[in-house]
Protein backbone atom coordinates (compact mmCIF):
# COMPACT_ATOMS: atom_id res chain seq x y z
CA UNK A 1 0.00 0.00 0.00
CA UNK A 2 2.60 2.23 1.00
CA UNK A 3 4.88 1.74 -2.18
CA UNK A 4 1.88 2.34 -4.38
CA UNK A 5 1.57 5.52 -2.46
CA UNK A 6 5.11 6.46 -3.59
CA UNK A 7 5.40 4.52 -6.66
CA UNK A 8 2.15 5.43 -8.62
CA UNK A 9 2.76 9.47 -8.35
CA UNK A 10 6.34 8.74 -9.66
CA UNK A 11 5.69 7.23 -12.87
CA UNK A 12 2.54 9.31 -13.56
CA UNK A 13 5.14 12.18 -13.33
CA UNK A 14 7.96 10.20 -15.32
CA UNK A 15 4.62 9.75 -17.97
CA UNK A 16 4.07 13.18 -17.57
CA UNK A 17 7.98 14.30 -18.28
CA UNK A 18 7.81 11.66 -21.31
CA UNK A 19 4.36 13.51 -22.91
CA UNK A 20 6.00 16.26 -23.25
CA UNK A 21 9.17 15.36 -23.78
CA UNK A 22 8.43 12.37 -25.45
CA UNK A 23 9.51 12.06 -29.12
CA UNK A 24 11.45 15.41 -29.92
CA UNK A 25 14.61 14.82 -31.64
CA UNK A 26 17.84 16.77 -29.83
CA UNK A 27 19.56 19.00 -32.18
CA UNK A 28 22.64 17.06 -33.48
CA UNK A 29 25.79 18.39 -31.82
CA UNK A 30 29.36 18.24 -32.92
CA UNK A 31 32.01 16.54 -30.54
CA UNK A 32 35.27 17.46 -31.45
CA UNK A 33 37.71 14.92 -30.53
CA UNK A 34 41.13 16.90 -30.36
CA UNK A 35 44.06 16.75 -28.40
CA UNK A 36 42.38 16.93 -25.29
CA UNK A 37 40.98 13.70 -24.18
CA UNK A 38 38.37 12.88 -21.49
CA UNK A 39 40.63 9.72 -20.25
CA UNK A 40 42.79 10.25 -17.90
CA UNK A 41 45.66 9.10 -19.98
CA UNK A 42 45.11 11.45 -22.20
CA UNK A 43 48.45 11.95 -22.82
CA UNK A 44 48.77 8.50 -24.10
CA UNK A 45 45.95 9.06 -26.23
CA UNK A 46 47.13 11.80 -28.08
CA UNK A 47 50.63 10.15 -28.89
CA UNK A 48 51.01 8.97 -31.87
CA UNK A 49 54.50 7.02 -31.11
CA UNK A 50 56.08 6.95 -27.68
CA UNK A 51 59.74 7.47 -27.28
CA UNK A 52 62.09 4.83 -27.36
CA UNK A 53 62.78 3.59 -23.93
CA UNK A 54 66.25 5.16 -22.79
CA UNK A 55 68.94 2.32 -22.52
CA UNK A 56 69.04 0.99 -18.88
CA UNK A 57 72.63 1.90 -17.22
CA UNK A 58 73.43 -0.60 -14.70
CA UNK A 59 74.87 2.73 -12.45
CA UNK A 60 72.28 4.83 -12.23
CA UNK A 61 70.85 3.26 -9.38
CA UNK A 62 70.09 6.19 -6.97
CA UNK A 63 67.76 4.34 -5.06
CA UNK A 64 68.58 0.79 -4.58
CA UNK A 65 70.87 0.92 -1.56
CA UNK A 66 70.50 -2.78 -0.36
CA UNK A 67 69.69 -3.07 3.52
CA UNK A 68 70.66 -5.53 5.74
CA UNK A 69 70.03 -8.72 4.12
CA UNK A 70 71.03 -12.14 4.18
CA UNK A 71 71.69 -12.56 0.75
CA UNK A 72 74.87 -10.80 -0.58
CA UNK A 73 73.95 -7.73 -2.57
CA UNK A 74 74.50 -7.82 -6.43
CA UNK A 75 77.35 -5.89 -6.50
CA UNK A 76 78.97 -8.79 -5.06
CA UNK A 77 78.86 -10.89 -8.47
CA UNK A 78 79.56 -8.31 -10.81
CA UNK A 79 81.58 -8.92 -13.98
CA UNK A 80 82.20 -12.84 -12.57
CA UNK A 81 82.31 -15.07 -15.91
CA UNK A 82 79.57 -17.88 -15.87
CA UNK A 83 80.55 -21.19 -16.58
CA UNK A 84 77.23 -23.31 -16.42
CA UNK A 85 79.21 -26.27 -18.13
CA UNK A 86 81.36 -26.87 -14.91
CA UNK A 87 77.85 -28.01 -13.27
CA UNK A 88 75.30 -28.71 -15.83
CA UNK A 89 75.52 -32.36 -14.91
CA UNK A 90 74.32 -31.63 -11.16
CA UNK A 91 70.82 -29.63 -11.94
CA UNK A 92 68.05 -31.44 -9.61
CA UNK A 93 64.75 -31.85 -10.11
CA UNK A 94 61.72 -31.05 -8.66
CA UNK A 95 58.49 -32.17 -7.93
CA UNK A 96 54.65 -30.68 -9.23
CA UNK A 97 54.42 -27.27 -7.26
CA UNK A 98 57.31 -28.10 -4.66
CA UNK A 99 60.60 -26.43 -3.56
CA UNK A 100 61.52 -29.31 -1.57
CA UNK A 101 64.98 -30.64 -2.43
CA UNK A 102 64.85 -34.71 -2.89
CA UNK A 103 66.65 -37.08 -0.90
CA UNK A 104 67.69 -37.92 -4.36
CA UNK A 105 69.46 -34.92 -5.15
CA UNK A 106 72.10 -35.38 -2.19
CA UNK A 107 74.86 -36.71 -4.86
CA UNK A 108 74.26 -33.19 -6.78
CA UNK A 109 73.97 -31.13 -4.00
CA UNK A 110 77.40 -32.99 -2.65
CA UNK A 111 79.17 -32.29 -5.84
CA UNK A 112 78.54 -28.74 -6.28
CA UNK A 113 79.49 -27.99 -2.40
CA UNK A 114 83.08 -29.57 -2.80
CA UNK A 115 83.10 -27.79 -6.42
CA UNK A 116 83.08 -24.70 -4.38
CA UNK A 117 84.90 -26.03 -1.63
CA UNK A 118 88.03 -26.60 -4.01
CA UNK A 119 88.04 -22.83 -5.15
CA UNK A 120 87.56 -20.10 -2.62
CA UNK A 121 87.72 -17.32 -5.17
CA UNK A 122 84.73 -19.38 -7.40
CA UNK A 123 80.98 -18.30 -6.06
CA UNK A 124 77.93 -20.05 -7.31
CA UNK A 125 74.44 -18.57 -9.59
CA UNK A 126 71.35 -20.52 -9.09
CA UNK A 127 68.74 -20.44 -11.77
CA UNK A 128 65.48 -21.76 -10.24
CA UNK A 129 63.16 -22.76 -12.35
CA UNK A 130 59.54 -24.05 -13.31
CA UNK A 131 57.22 -26.08 -15.60
CA UNK A 132 54.23 -24.05 -18.22
CA UNK A 133 51.59 -24.84 -15.05
CA UNK A 134 50.90 -22.33 -12.50
CA UNK A 135 50.82 -18.72 -13.43
CA UNK A 136 53.14 -16.22 -14.48
CA UNK A 137 54.16 -14.63 -11.22
CA UNK A 138 53.36 -17.16 -8.80
CA UNK A 139 56.07 -19.31 -10.80
CA UNK A 140 58.58 -16.74 -10.59
CA UNK A 141 58.54 -16.58 -6.97
CA UNK A 142 58.60 -20.56 -6.82
CA UNK A 143 61.33 -20.64 -9.41
CA UNK A 144 62.79 -18.21 -6.61
CA UNK A 145 61.73 -20.87 -4.25
CA UNK A 146 63.66 -23.89 -5.83
CA UNK A 147 67.04 -21.64 -6.27
CA UNK A 148 66.85 -20.43 -2.21
CA UNK A 149 65.90 -24.19 -1.28
CA UNK A 150 68.70 -25.76 -3.04
CA UNK A 151 71.51 -22.37 -1.55
CA UNK A 152 69.87 -23.74 1.73
CA UNK A 153 70.89 -27.18 1.10
CA UNK A 154 74.16 -25.90 -0.11
CA UNK A 155 74.39 -23.89 3.39
CA UNK A 156 74.04 -26.95 5.54
CA UNK A 157 76.65 -28.32 3.74
CA UNK A 158 79.21 -25.51 4.44
CA UNK A 159 78.69 -23.73 1.71
CA UNK A 160 79.00 -19.68 2.86
CA UNK A 161 75.66 -18.50 1.68
CA UNK A 162 77.03 -15.23 0.24
CA UNK A 163 79.13 -16.58 -2.32
CA UNK A 164 75.58 -17.39 -3.68
CA UNK A 165 73.22 -15.51 -6.01
CA UNK A 166 69.90 -16.50 -6.75
CA UNK A 167 67.38 -16.19 -9.82
CA UNK A 168 64.39 -17.12 -10.89
CA UNK A 169 63.07 -17.52 -14.46
CA UNK A 170 59.69 -18.80 -14.07
CA UNK A 171 58.56 -20.52 -16.91
CA UNK A 172 60.33 -18.44 -18.91
CA UNK A 173 63.55 -20.53 -19.42
CA UNK A 174 62.49 -24.06 -20.44
CA UNK A 175 64.81 -26.53 -21.13
CA UNK A 176 62.53 -28.65 -23.30
CA UNK A 177 59.79 -26.50 -24.70
CA UNK A 178 57.52 -29.38 -24.45
CA UNK A 179 53.65 -29.67 -23.34
CA UNK A 180 53.80 -33.14 -21.53
CA UNK A 181 54.78 -34.61 -18.56
CA UNK A 182 58.73 -35.64 -19.46
CA UNK A 183 58.97 -32.10 -20.57
CA UNK A 184 57.24 -30.83 -17.60
CA UNK A 185 59.82 -32.97 -15.55
CA UNK A 186 62.95 -31.46 -17.08
CA UNK A 187 61.75 -27.96 -16.67
CA UNK A 188 60.94 -28.47 -12.85
CA UNK A 189 64.69 -27.49 -11.89
CA UNK A 190 67.33 -25.52 -10.61
CA UNK A 191 70.82 -25.35 -12.71
CA UNK A 192 74.07 -24.36 -11.12
CA UNK A 193 76.22 -21.83 -12.68
CA UNK A 194 80.14 -21.44 -11.57
CA UNK A 195 81.34 -18.13 -11.62
CA UNK A 196 84.42 -17.30 -11.70
CA UNK A 197 86.25 -14.14 -10.96
CA UNK A 198 86.74 -11.71 -13.73
CA UNK A 199 90.88 -11.85 -14.89
CA UNK B 1 25.94 1.18 -7.54
CA UNK B 2 23.17 2.54 -5.83
CA UNK B 3 21.97 5.01 -7.94
CA UNK B 4 22.23 2.79 -11.18
CA UNK B 5 19.78 0.39 -9.51
CA UNK B 6 17.34 3.43 -8.96
CA UNK B 7 17.75 3.82 -12.50
CA UNK B 8 17.64 0.81 -14.05
CA UNK B 9 14.39 0.47 -11.32
CA UNK B 10 12.75 3.49 -12.99
CA UNK B 11 13.50 2.63 -16.22
CA UNK B 12 11.84 -0.68 -15.51
CA UNK B 13 8.36 0.92 -14.19
CA UNK B 14 8.66 3.29 -17.13
CA UNK B 15 8.69 0.47 -19.51
CA UNK B 16 5.48 -1.61 -17.14
CA UNK B 17 3.80 1.63 -17.14
CA UNK B 18 3.37 1.91 -20.89
CA UNK B 19 3.24 -1.19 -21.63
CA UNK B 20 -0.03 -1.20 -19.03
CA UNK B 21 -1.01 1.71 -21.29
CA UNK B 22 -0.35 0.45 -24.58
CA UNK B 23 -0.78 -2.73 -25.22
CA UNK B 24 1.04 -3.22 -28.40
CA UNK B 25 4.68 -3.21 -27.09
CA UNK B 26 5.91 -6.86 -27.63
CA UNK B 27 6.88 -8.90 -24.81
CA UNK B 28 10.70 -7.69 -23.82
CA UNK B 29 13.06 -8.74 -21.14
CA UNK B 30 12.78 -6.26 -18.89
CA UNK B 31 16.28 -5.49 -17.24
CA UNK B 32 16.83 -7.29 -13.95
CA UNK B 33 16.74 -4.70 -10.93
CA UNK B 34 20.21 -6.48 -9.23
CA UNK B 35 23.19 -7.33 -11.10
CA UNK B 36 24.26 -10.74 -9.96
CA UNK B 37 28.32 -11.42 -11.70
CA UNK B 38 28.32 -13.37 -14.46
CA UNK B 39 24.37 -14.06 -14.89
CA UNK B 40 22.77 -10.24 -16.17
CA UNK B 41 20.99 -10.05 -18.75
CA UNK B 42 22.71 -7.79 -21.53
CA UNK B 43 20.72 -4.81 -22.71
CA UNK B 44 19.39 -5.55 -26.24
CA UNK B 45 20.54 -3.05 -28.72
CA UNK B 46 20.20 -2.92 -32.49
CA UNK B 47 22.41 -1.21 -34.38
CA UNK B 48 21.94 0.29 -37.86
CA UNK B 49 23.62 2.44 -40.44
CA UNK B 50 27.35 1.38 -39.12
CA UNK B 51 29.37 -0.57 -41.73
CA UNK B 52 33.00 -0.43 -41.42
CA UNK B 53 35.29 0.67 -39.11
CA UNK B 54 33.00 2.03 -37.24
CA UNK B 55 30.38 -1.04 -36.51
CA UNK B 56 33.56 -3.21 -35.97
CA UNK B 57 34.34 -0.78 -32.54
CA UNK B 58 30.60 -0.09 -31.39
CA UNK B 59 30.24 -3.65 -31.24
CA UNK B 60 33.23 -4.63 -29.24
CA UNK B 61 33.01 -1.73 -26.89
CA UNK B 62 28.94 -2.58 -26.28
CA UNK B 63 29.10 -5.86 -25.83
CA UNK B 64 31.88 -5.69 -23.54
CA UNK B 65 29.87 -3.49 -21.65
CA UNK B 66 27.04 -5.79 -20.91
CA UNK B 67 24.89 -5.09 -24.20
CA UNK B 68 23.84 -7.21 -27.06
CA UNK B 69 22.49 -6.78 -30.57
CA UNK B 70 19.37 -7.82 -31.43
CA UNK B 71 17.07 -6.79 -33.84
CA UNK B 72 14.99 -3.64 -33.90
CA UNK B 73 11.86 -5.10 -32.76
CA UNK B 74 13.66 -6.91 -30.42
CA UNK B 75 16.25 -4.25 -28.67
CA UNK B 76 15.47 -1.62 -25.80
CA UNK B 77 17.62 0.77 -27.07
CA UNK B 78 18.04 1.71 -30.69
CA UNK B 79 21.54 3.02 -32.46
CA UNK B 80 21.31 4.01 -35.74
CA UNK B 81 23.85 6.42 -37.73
CA UNK B 82 26.82 6.61 -39.94
CA UNK B 83 30.37 6.11 -40.43
CA UNK B 84 30.68 6.47 -43.69
CA UNK B 85 34.11 9.56 -43.57
CA UNK B 86 33.05 10.14 -39.42
CA UNK B 87 31.07 9.05 -37.00
CA UNK B 88 27.44 10.44 -36.47
CA UNK B 89 24.73 8.53 -34.05
CA UNK B 90 21.61 8.44 -32.21
CA UNK B 91 20.64 6.51 -29.23
CA UNK B 92 16.65 6.06 -28.92
CA UNK B 93 15.05 4.85 -25.95
CA UNK B 94 12.10 2.59 -27.41
CA UNK B 95 10.25 2.21 -24.62
CA UNK B 96 10.54 5.41 -23.68
CA UNK B 97 10.01 6.99 -27.13
CA UNK B 98 12.92 9.29 -26.87
CA UNK B 99 16.25 10.14 -28.17
CA UNK B 100 18.78 10.12 -25.71
CA UNK B 101 21.91 11.02 -27.69
CA UNK B 102 22.07 12.48 -31.16
CA UNK B 103 25.92 13.54 -31.98
CA UNK B 104 28.39 14.10 -34.75
CA UNK B 105 31.87 13.67 -34.14
CA UNK B 106 35.24 14.98 -35.87
CA UNK B 107 38.84 14.93 -35.23
CA UNK B 108 41.68 12.32 -34.49
CA UNK B 109 40.84 8.90 -35.77
CA UNK B 110 37.82 7.47 -37.07
CA UNK B 111 38.21 4.68 -34.44
CA UNK B 112 39.06 7.08 -31.74
CA UNK B 113 35.11 8.84 -33.07
CA UNK B 114 33.72 5.64 -32.70
CA UNK B 115 34.89 4.81 -28.85
CA UNK B 116 33.76 8.09 -27.69
CA UNK B 117 30.53 7.06 -29.44
CA UNK B 118 30.31 4.34 -27.61
CA UNK B 119 31.15 6.01 -24.41
CA UNK B 120 28.47 8.73 -24.67
CA UNK B 121 26.06 5.40 -25.08
CA UNK B 122 27.35 3.54 -21.92
CA UNK B 123 27.14 7.20 -20.18
CA UNK B 124 23.40 7.61 -21.14
CA UNK B 125 22.32 4.40 -20.36
CA UNK B 126 23.90 3.18 -17.35
CA UNK B 127 25.31 6.37 -15.99
CA UNK B 128 28.46 4.86 -15.56
CA UNK B 129 32.01 6.31 -17.77
CA UNK B 130 32.68 3.82 -20.42
CA UNK B 131 36.07 2.23 -21.47
CA UNK B 132 36.03 3.03 -25.10
CA UNK B 133 38.97 5.62 -24.88
CA UNK B 134 40.73 3.55 -21.82
CA UNK B 135 44.89 2.42 -22.61
CA UNK B 136 46.62 -1.20 -21.76
CA UNK B 137 49.78 -2.52 -21.14
CA UNK B 138 51.40 -5.93 -21.51
CA UNK B 139 53.86 -8.15 -22.19
CA UNK B 140 54.59 -10.03 -25.53
CA UNK B 141 56.81 -12.61 -26.12
CA UNK B 142 57.49 -13.80 -29.49
CA UNK B 143 57.81 -17.75 -28.40
CA UNK B 144 55.27 -17.95 -25.85
CA UNK B 145 58.07 -18.03 -22.97
CA UNK B 146 61.73 -15.82 -22.23
CA UNK B 147 62.85 -12.96 -24.09
CA UNK B 148 60.03 -10.19 -24.96
CA UNK B 149 58.95 -6.60 -24.94
CA UNK B 150 56.38 -4.43 -23.03
CA UNK B 151 53.65 -2.63 -24.90
CA UNK B 152 50.50 -0.22 -24.58
CA UNK B 153 47.92 -0.13 -26.66
CA UNK B 154 44.23 1.04 -26.84
CA UNK B 155 42.15 -1.62 -24.37
CA UNK B 156 40.78 -3.24 -27.38
CA UNK B 157 44.08 -4.21 -28.31
CA UNK B 158 44.93 -1.41 -31.04
CA UNK B 159 47.27 0.78 -31.88
CA UNK B 160 49.92 -1.12 -30.06
CA UNK B 161 53.44 0.02 -29.37
CA UNK B 162 55.84 -1.88 -28.75
CA UNK B 163 57.77 0.21 -25.20
CA UNK B 164 60.82 -2.05 -24.19
CA UNK B 165 63.47 -3.23 -26.78
CA UNK B 166 66.24 -4.71 -24.69
CA UNK B 167 66.05 -8.39 -25.48
CA UNK B 168 65.13 -9.36 -22.27
CA UNK B 169 62.63 -11.39 -20.41
CA UNK B 170 60.07 -9.18 -18.65
CA UNK B 171 57.18 -9.48 -16.98
CA UNK B 172 54.13 -7.35 -15.03
CA UNK B 173 53.84 -3.63 -16.02
CA UNK B 174 51.89 -1.50 -13.50
CA UNK B 175 50.67 1.73 -14.49
CA UNK B 176 51.59 4.84 -12.36
CA UNK B 177 48.23 6.08 -11.53
CA UNK B 178 46.95 8.97 -13.99
CA UNK B 179 50.91 9.23 -15.38
CA UNK B 180 52.46 8.61 -18.34
CA UNK B 181 54.50 5.69 -16.55
CA UNK B 182 55.12 2.39 -16.00
CA UNK B 183 56.62 0.24 -13.73
CA UNK B 184 57.78 -3.09 -14.81
CA UNK B 185 60.44 -6.06 -14.42
CA UNK B 186 63.00 -6.54 -16.71
CA UNK B 187 65.74 -8.96 -16.74
CA UNK B 188 68.26 -6.53 -18.64
CA UNK B 189 70.89 -6.40 -16.09
CA UNK B 190 70.46 -10.10 -15.68
CA UNK B 191 68.56 -10.31 -12.88
CA UNK B 192 64.90 -9.99 -12.69
CA UNK B 193 64.42 -5.59 -11.37
CA UNK B 194 62.07 -3.32 -10.89
CA UNK B 195 62.06 -0.14 -13.40
CA UNK B 196 60.44 2.67 -13.82
CA UNK B 197 59.51 4.01 -17.14
CA UNK B 198 58.52 7.63 -17.84
CA UNK B 199 56.62 7.01 -21.09
CA UNK B 200 56.96 11.19 -22.40
CA UNK B 201 60.23 10.94 -21.90
CA UNK B 202 61.38 7.28 -22.42
CA UNK B 203 63.61 7.60 -18.94
CA UNK B 204 64.23 4.76 -16.70
CA UNK B 205 65.25 4.00 -13.25
CA UNK B 206 65.60 1.25 -10.91
CA UNK B 207 63.13 0.83 -7.96
CA UNK B 208 64.26 -2.43 -7.26
CA UNK B 209 67.56 -4.67 -7.84
CA UNK B 210 68.56 -6.25 -5.16
CA UNK B 211 69.55 -9.92 -5.23
CA UNK B 212 66.91 -12.47 -6.25
CA UNK B 213 63.92 -11.87 -7.31
CA UNK B 214 62.44 -7.77 -7.72
CA UNK B 215 59.04 -8.33 -9.30
CA UNK B 216 55.12 -7.88 -9.52
CA UNK B 217 55.03 -4.28 -8.48
CA UNK B 218 51.84 -2.23 -7.94
CA UNK B 219 51.54 1.20 -7.68
CA UNK B 220 49.03 2.46 -4.78
CA UNK B 221 46.30 4.68 -5.38
CA UNK B 222 47.75 7.99 -5.15
CA UNK B 223 51.19 6.77 -6.93
CA UNK B 224 52.89 7.46 -3.77
CA UNK B 225 54.08 3.60 -2.49
CA UNK B 226 55.03 0.31 -4.64
CA UNK B 227 54.49 -3.04 -3.36
CA UNK B 228 56.53 -5.67 -4.75
CA UNK B 229 58.05 -9.32 -4.08
CA UNK B 230 61.45 -8.98 -2.94
CA UNK B 231 63.71 -12.32 -1.98
CA UNK B 232 66.27 -10.29 -0.32
CA UNK B 233 65.23 -11.49 2.77
CA UNK B 234 65.58 -15.38 1.87
CA UNK B 235 62.52 -16.42 0.69
CA UNK B 236 59.77 -14.61 -1.71
CA UNK B 237 57.48 -11.81 0.64
CA UNK B 238 55.73 -8.85 -0.11
CA UNK B 239 57.36 -5.54 0.16
CA UNK B 240 56.87 -1.73 0.04
CA UNK B 241 58.79 1.20 -0.96
CA UNK B 242 58.26 4.71 -1.62
CA UNK B 243 57.37 5.46 -5.73
CA UNK B 244 61.65 6.10 -6.09
CA UNK B 245 62.74 3.08 -4.27
CA UNK B 246 63.14 4.29 -0.80
CA UNK B 247 61.70 3.64 2.52
CA UNK B 248 62.09 -0.34 2.00
CA UNK B 249 59.92 -2.37 4.22
CA UNK B 250 58.65 -5.96 4.72
CA UNK B 251 55.03 -6.74 5.47
CA UNK B 252 54.33 -10.08 4.83
CA UNK B 253 56.40 -13.11 6.31
CA UNK B 254 54.96 -16.16 4.53
CA UNK B 255 57.04 -18.71 2.81
CA UNK B 256 54.76 -18.78 -0.70
CA UNK B 257 53.70 -14.82 -1.02
CA UNK B 258 53.02 -13.04 -4.77
CA UNK B 259 51.21 -10.89 -6.56
CA UNK B 260 50.25 -7.44 -4.74
CA UNK B 261 47.46 -5.53 -5.44
CA UNK B 262 46.13 -2.31 -3.34
CA UNK B 263 42.51 -1.79 -1.48
CA UNK B 264 41.47 1.45 -3.76
CA UNK B 265 42.44 3.85 -0.44
CA UNK B 266 45.50 2.58 0.00
CA UNK B 267 45.17 0.94 3.51
CA UNK B 268 45.43 -2.90 2.54
CA UNK B 269 47.14 -5.33 0.49
CA UNK B 270 45.92 -8.43 -0.68
CA UNK B 271 48.25 -11.07 -2.01
CA UNK B 272 47.86 -14.46 -3.47
CA UNK B 273 49.90 -16.89 -0.33
CA UNK B 274 50.01 -20.27 1.69
CA UNK B 275 48.14 -21.46 5.03
CA UNK B 276 47.71 -24.51 6.43
CA UNK B 277 48.63 -26.36 3.47
CA UNK B 278 46.22 -24.27 1.42
CA UNK B 279 46.81 -21.62 -0.88
CA UNK B 280 44.61 -18.57 -0.54
CA UNK B 281 44.39 -14.50 -0.77
CA UNK B 282 45.25 -12.75 2.26
CA UNK B 283 45.35 -8.94 3.41
CA UNK B 284 47.16 -6.92 5.38
CA UNK B 285 47.35 -3.60 6.03
CA UNK B 286 50.03 -1.56 4.23
CA UNK B 287 51.82 -0.31 6.92
CA UNK B 288 52.14 -3.87 8.01
CA UNK B 289 50.26 -6.29 10.37
CA UNK B 290 47.51 -9.12 11.37
CA UNK B 291 47.65 -11.14 7.96
CA UNK B 292 43.43 -12.05 7.04
CA UNK B 293 42.56 -14.74 4.80
CA UNK B 294 39.86 -14.34 2.33
CA UNK B 295 37.06 -16.67 1.93
CA UNK B 296 37.31 -17.76 -1.69
CA UNK B 297 35.97 -21.45 -1.10
CA UNK B 298 35.09 -22.91 -4.19
CA UNK B 299 37.76 -21.44 -6.09
CA UNK B 300 40.68 -23.53 -5.41
CA UNK B 301 44.60 -21.80 -5.97
CA UNK B 302 43.72 -18.41 -6.32
CA UNK B 303 46.39 -15.98 -7.49
CA UNK B 304 46.77 -12.93 -9.13
CA UNK B 305 43.98 -11.34 -7.21
CA UNK B 306 43.52 -7.28 -8.63
CA UNK B 307 41.30 -4.93 -6.16
CA UNK B 308 38.73 -3.27 -7.94
CA UNK B 309 39.17 0.50 -8.21
CA UNK B 310 35.54 1.22 -6.39
CA UNK B 311 37.09 -1.00 -4.06
CA UNK B 312 34.38 -3.55 -3.78
CA UNK B 313 36.03 -6.80 -5.73
CA UNK B 314 39.08 -9.11 -6.02
CA UNK B 315 39.38 -10.57 -9.34
CA UNK B 316 41.91 -13.47 -9.41
CA UNK B 317 42.80 -16.37 -11.12
CA UNK B 318 41.88 -20.06 -10.11
CA UNK B 319 43.62 -23.18 -10.87
CA UNK B 320 41.41 -25.67 -11.36
CA UNK B 321 42.19 -28.14 -14.30
CA UNK B 322 42.12 -25.39 -16.22
CA UNK B 323 42.85 -21.37 -15.08
CA UNK B 324 39.52 -19.69 -14.37
CA UNK B 325 39.13 -15.86 -14.09
CA UNK B 326 37.25 -15.56 -10.70
CA UNK B 327 35.81 -12.20 -8.84
CA UNK B 328 34.62 -12.64 -5.19
CA UNK B 329 33.14 -9.44 -3.05
CA UNK B 330 36.04 -7.94 -0.58
CA UNK B 331 33.96 -8.12 1.97
CA UNK B 332 32.95 -11.98 1.49
CA UNK B 333 29.01 -11.58 1.19
CA UNK B 334 28.68 -13.89 -1.66
CA UNK B 335 31.22 -17.15 -2.88
CA UNK B 336 33.20 -16.12 -5.69
CA UNK B 337 31.74 -16.08 -9.45
CA UNK B 338 33.81 -18.49 -11.59
CA UNK B 339 33.74 -16.43 -14.75
CA UNK B 340 35.82 -17.71 -17.74
CA UNK B 341 39.10 -19.76 -18.70
CA UNK B 342 41.90 -17.30 -18.44
CA UNK B 343 44.05 -15.95 -16.10
CA UNK B 344 46.02 -12.77 -15.10
CA UNK B 345 42.37 -10.17 -14.54
CA UNK B 346 42.37 -6.47 -14.57
CA UNK B 347 39.61 -4.13 -13.72
CA UNK B 348 38.58 -1.65 -16.07
CA UNK B 349 38.61 2.04 -14.40
CA UNK B 350 35.14 2.00 -14.19
CA UNK B 351 34.99 -1.54 -12.02
CA UNK B 352 32.58 -3.63 -14.32
CA UNK B 353 35.22 -5.02 -17.12
CA UNK B 354 38.28 -7.18 -16.90
CA UNK B 355 40.99 -7.46 -19.19
CA UNK B 356 43.00 -10.71 -18.66
CA UNK B 357 44.95 -13.48 -21.20
CA UNK B 358 43.47 -16.92 -21.78
CA UNK B 359 44.60 -19.64 -23.99
CA UNK B 360 44.79 -20.26 -27.56
CA UNK B 361 47.07 -23.21 -28.28
CA UNK B 362 49.68 -22.83 -26.56
CA UNK B 363 49.88 -18.97 -26.69
CA UNK B 364 48.32 -16.31 -24.67
CA UNK B 365 45.49 -13.97 -26.18
CA UNK B 366 44.09 -10.55 -24.19
CA UNK B 367 40.58 -10.46 -24.06
CA UNK B 368 38.10 -8.20 -22.12
CA UNK B 369 35.36 -9.41 -20.30
CA UNK B 370 32.03 -7.91 -18.84
CA UNK B 371 32.11 -9.60 -15.64
CA UNK B 372 27.89 -9.41 -15.16
CA UNK B 373 27.05 -10.39 -18.40
CA UNK B 374 30.39 -13.00 -18.86
CA UNK B 375 30.26 -11.85 -22.35
CA UNK B 376 34.07 -11.11 -23.67
CA UNK B 377 35.97 -10.70 -27.03
CA UNK B 378 39.42 -11.37 -27.75
CA UNK B 379 41.57 -8.00 -28.17
CA UNK B 380 43.19 -7.58 -31.41
CA UNK B 381 45.66 -10.23 -31.77
CA UNK B 382 49.49 -9.08 -31.58
CA UNK B 383 52.12 -11.64 -32.71
CA UNK B 384 53.48 -13.95 -30.17
CA UNK B 385 52.17 -14.87 -27.05
CA UNK B 386 50.20 -11.82 -25.06
CA UNK B 387 49.70 -11.89 -21.02
CA UNK B 388 49.70 -10.06 -17.27
CA UNK B 389 47.97 -7.10 -18.72
CA UNK B 390 47.17 -3.65 -16.72
CA UNK B 391 44.59 -1.41 -17.07
CA UNK B 392 45.65 1.90 -16.83
CA UNK B 393 43.58 4.17 -14.12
Amino acid sequence: MKMNQIVFPLVLALAATLATTGCKHTPPKITPINGTSPSNVSDVNNQSTLPNANPINSDANPNSTPGSTPTAGLDEFEGMIKDPAALAANTIHFAFDSAAIKKSEDSNISAVASALSGNASNKLLIEGNCDERGTEEYNRALGERRALAAREALAKRGVSPERIRTISYGKDKPTDPGHDDAAWAKNRRADFVLLHPKP
Amino acid sequence: MKKNILNLLIVGLVAVALTGVRAQETAIDIITTINVLGQTKPIPVSLSGFTGEGAEVLKFDLAVQGFSFVTPDAAQYLISGSDASSISGSLTDKFAKRVLLSRSYNGASLRRQAHAFADDIVFAITGKKGIGQTKIAYKSQPAGYGVGGIYVSDFDGANAQRITKDNAIVAKPAWAPGKLALYYTSYALDNPDIFYHSLTTGQRSKIAAYSGLNTSAAVSPNGSKIAMVLSKSGSANIWVCNADGTNLKQISHGDEDSSPTWSPDGSWICFATKHSERRRLAKVPASGGTVQYLNTTGAPNPTEPDWSPDGKWIAFTSQMHDFNVCVVPVDGSMAPAVLVEGQNPSWSPNSRTLVFNRSMGYRQVLSVLDVFTKQYKDCARATGSSSQPAWAK
